[in-house]
């Protein structure tokens, strides 16, 4: 106690940059959808919500509800619900973007928002009807080692466990492998090219609904990957899940500059990285005030947020 | 607007009391009066969230009241209204509103059974008062509902919450100024020396949160911190925070929809022997659901009362009939409550007679019952509407129940 500490502030980051990478994954949802169409698609938390039930559904359906009684960690069944969480949610999206979006992609730009805010409470509702209304419990199916006191023998508030490890191992492969589709491959190169002129882009013989309808399955997937991570690292889902964690994902998304991919994830490792600090520091009823000042200070200085750059008015 | 809808009210009433002696005449009737009188109750409480399994079994047990109640030319209608909202997932104050004023404009409404958070109440008590109904809780505890100051409430409380200077509210649960207090004793009694106290920044969670904090300074025990933590996904750096202060009892005031479950099992991570005791806000079966193999060891709650398997006389006879009604396996502990509030407010319609269908004379007689023999033993309500029981009891979460440690006297 007393005086700064360098174990608690280190604790603090650690814990800051493995809850920043669920935020950032979610980011990239808002982030992505928005640089190509321009629309802040609200439901994108809640699809989130979704995958965090399928993995739920999945592993129930495997025998694995809860983890006693059971020894090791179920590798096979953990891919089985992440693929199967990755698969509903980018099908899922892109079935709302084709049902939902794309006949206002005309519209005045109010008109998919509004659409979006009500896929929103479809899915909410969904999620309702589906695990009811109380929170669910998540198996906590990955072993609790920590590397820094059990394999470096070092005891202090410092932890970086398997859970933290599985987090940052499958989150960042994700994002990277994000960055090298849009940037090395033919879909890629459309994407941008939609995303910078979709009437141009369509001239030049790019199928725009094909390319937007990939984008949404990115976001899909990429919200899938991030559910079942959620789930094994907080061991608890419920409906309502979407609003807070989609909230906290647009901040991320607004903060690293929306419509930037690079500065949604960084967006979102900023975001969980001063959540803890707050809470270290200042205590927990502070956490969203943190959070939402710095927000305001960045746009008061930076509008277009850390990585976005000004971009000429689009359709 | 208020006053033509008034009027038109009561020219209604009188229509209807004019046909009503019509048709006494008839049919010859001798007695005249006693005609035949359909009255209502709503309950108010959170179906949305984490609170559902109990408000359902609170909800069951009215019904049950109601059903083996009978009350000669009066029949009693019952309307069970959510205070939850999917969105928020918990109680929601325009919800509350709107229940409230749902109550008042259905004029057969002569009583309101609720809230079951007291942040709610803090909305529609001032709303009912001013309509003149009265209203029951089952679960509300936080003390400035009904108390002053000197119990740990804020300085123009309770007076604001009943604006026509009238009392209107009261409830079958003892307050916190009791059970924080109790915590903070056995927490002692448990060995805790330093104690980390965190709270849900909600009415309820804080309220008591406060109340444990100053008993624990009274009785000498060391703060380690003391927080409010909002729902969150995780609790990871605060349960480190918590570490750091090197605490051996965590404090937790607040309610099961707030995510204590997360926080216990965070701090189970990095201190697994920590002792957690929070109030009846957590005595639940879902809050043991949530928490899973976490709340296995050295994790407590207190609770107005005695929890079901000890149950005796009336209580236990009210337990098998509505374990037989309900084919449920002992629900929670509030369910008894709602029981007792339902009776009581029957009891108020009961005793009305031919004025069972009038506000002002069903909530005399609720705020007047005095040396009522119910199934949580003999009581009665406090000038101030509190009942007049004070016990306490402590559970230890024991393989995914609560069970019967002690009970904790009010010192």
């Amino acid at each position: 106690m007393g005086g700064w500490q360098i174990d608690l502030f280190l604790a603090a980051v650690m814990i800051g940059i493995t809850n920043g990478a669920f935020i950032a994954l979610i980011a990239l949802g808002y982030t992505l959808v928005y640089g190509i169409i321009e629309l802040i698609n609200f439901a994108h938390g809640d699809l989130f919500m979704l995958g965090t039930f399928v993995c739920l559904s999945t592993l129930t359906l495997l025998g694995f509800s809860t983890e006693v009684g059971i020894t090791g960690t179920p590798w096979v069944a953990l891919l089985l619900a992440m693929l199967a969480a990755m698969i509903f949610c980018g099908l899922l999206n892109v079935l709302a973007e084709r049902i939902a979006y794309r006949p206002l992609r005309r519209a005045p730009r109010l008109a998919p928002l509004i659409s979006a805010i009500g896929v929103s409470f479809v899915f909410v509702n969904i999620g309702l009807f589906w695990q009811g209304p109380t929170p669910r419990r998540f198996p906590d199916l990955l072993p609790q080692y920590d590397f820094v006191s059990e394999l470096l023998g070092f005891e202090s508030l410092i932890r970086f466990t398997f859970k933290d490890l599985f987090v940052l191992a499958l989150a960042i492969p994700l994002m990277l492998g994000l960055a090298w589709v849009i940037r090395s491959t033919r879909m890629g190169k459309a994407m941008r090219a939609v995303a910078q002129d979709s009437e141009m882009a369509q001239q030049m013989g790019i199928d725009v609904n094909r390319v937007i309808a990939f984008t949404f399955l990115l976001g899909g997937v990429l919200a899938g990957a991030a559910s079942l991570m959620y789930g094994l690292y907080n061991n608890n889902t419920v409906f309502t899940l979407g609003f807070t964690a989609g909230l906290k994902a647009f901040t991320a998304a607004v903060l690293g500059g929306i419509g930037n991919v690079n500065g949604a994830a960084l967006g979102g490792f900023v975001l969980g990285l001063l959540s803890a600090l707050t809470v270290t520091y200042f205590g927990g009823q502070w956490e969203n005030v943190g959070v939402f000042s710095l927000l305001v200070i960045i746009l008061v200085f930076r509008p277009t947020g850390l990585m976005g750059q000004e971009t000429g008015e689009k359709a | 607007m208020q006053r033509r809808w008034t009027t038109a009210a009561a020219a209604i009433t009188a229509l209807a009391l004019v046909m009503g002696a019509c048709g006494g005449a008839g049919t010859g009737g001798t007695t005249g009066a006693s005609t035949a009188k359909t009255v209502k109750i709503i309950s108010s409480l959170p179906m949305t969230g984490a609170s559902r399994t109990q408000t359902v079994e609170i909800v069951n047990s009215i019904q049950l009241a109601i059903a083996e109640t009978k009350i000669p030319n009066v029949t009693v209608n019952f309307e069970a209204l959510d205070d939850a909202t999917a969105a928020k997932g918990s109680w929601d104050a325009a919800q509350e509103a709107e229940n409230a004023r749902k109550a008042i404009n259905d004029k057969s409404v002569v009583a309101y059974i609720g809230t079951y958070n007291s942040g709610a109440a803090k909305i529609s008590i001032p709303l009912l008062n001013q309509a003149g109904l009265v209203m029951v809780s089952p679960a509300n505890t936080y003390p400035g509902l009904t108390k002053g100051p000197e119990k740990g409430a804020e300085p123009d409380e309770p007076g604001k919450y009943y604006p026509n200077g009238k009392r209107n509210y009261a409830r079958v649960v003892p307050a916190d100024d009791i059970q924080g207090a109790v915590g903070a004793t056995w927490a002692q009694e448990l060995g805790a020396k330093k104690v980390y106290i965190v709270h849900d920044t909600e009415l309820y969670g804080k309220g008591i949160a406060d109340v444990f904090r100053a008993k624990a300074k009274a009785l000498g025990l060391a703060e380690a911190g003391y927080e409010g933590a909002q729902k969150a996904d995780n609790y990871r750096a605060l349960a480190n925070k918590v570490k750091d202060a090197g605490a051996d009892l965590v404090y937790y005031g607040g309610i099961v929809d707030n995510n204590p479950a997360v926080l216990l099992k965070d701090l189970r991570a990095v201190i697994p022997t920590i002792k957690f005791m929070g109030p009846d806000g957590i005595n639940c079966s879902e809050f043991l659901k949530q928490a899973g193999p976490s709340a296995n060891t050295d994790t407590y709650s207190t609770f107005g009362g005695v929890p079901p398997e000890k149950y005796t006389g009336k209580a236990s006879e009210w337990l098998k009939s509505y374990n037989a009604k309900y084919n449920n396996n002992n629900p929670n502990p509030y369910a008894i409550y709602g029981y007792e509030a339902a009776k009581v407010v029957l009891a108020a319609i009961a005793k009305a007679g031919d004025k069972a269908d009038d506000r002002a004379t069903v909530q005399a007689n609720v705020m007047g019952t005095k040396d009522y023999d119910g199934v949580l033993g003999k009581w009665s309500f406090d000038a101030g509407g509190d009942t007049t029981l004070t016990q306490f009891s402590g559970s230890i979460s024991k393989s995914g129940a609560w069970s019967f440690v002690k009970e904790l006297a009010a010192k």
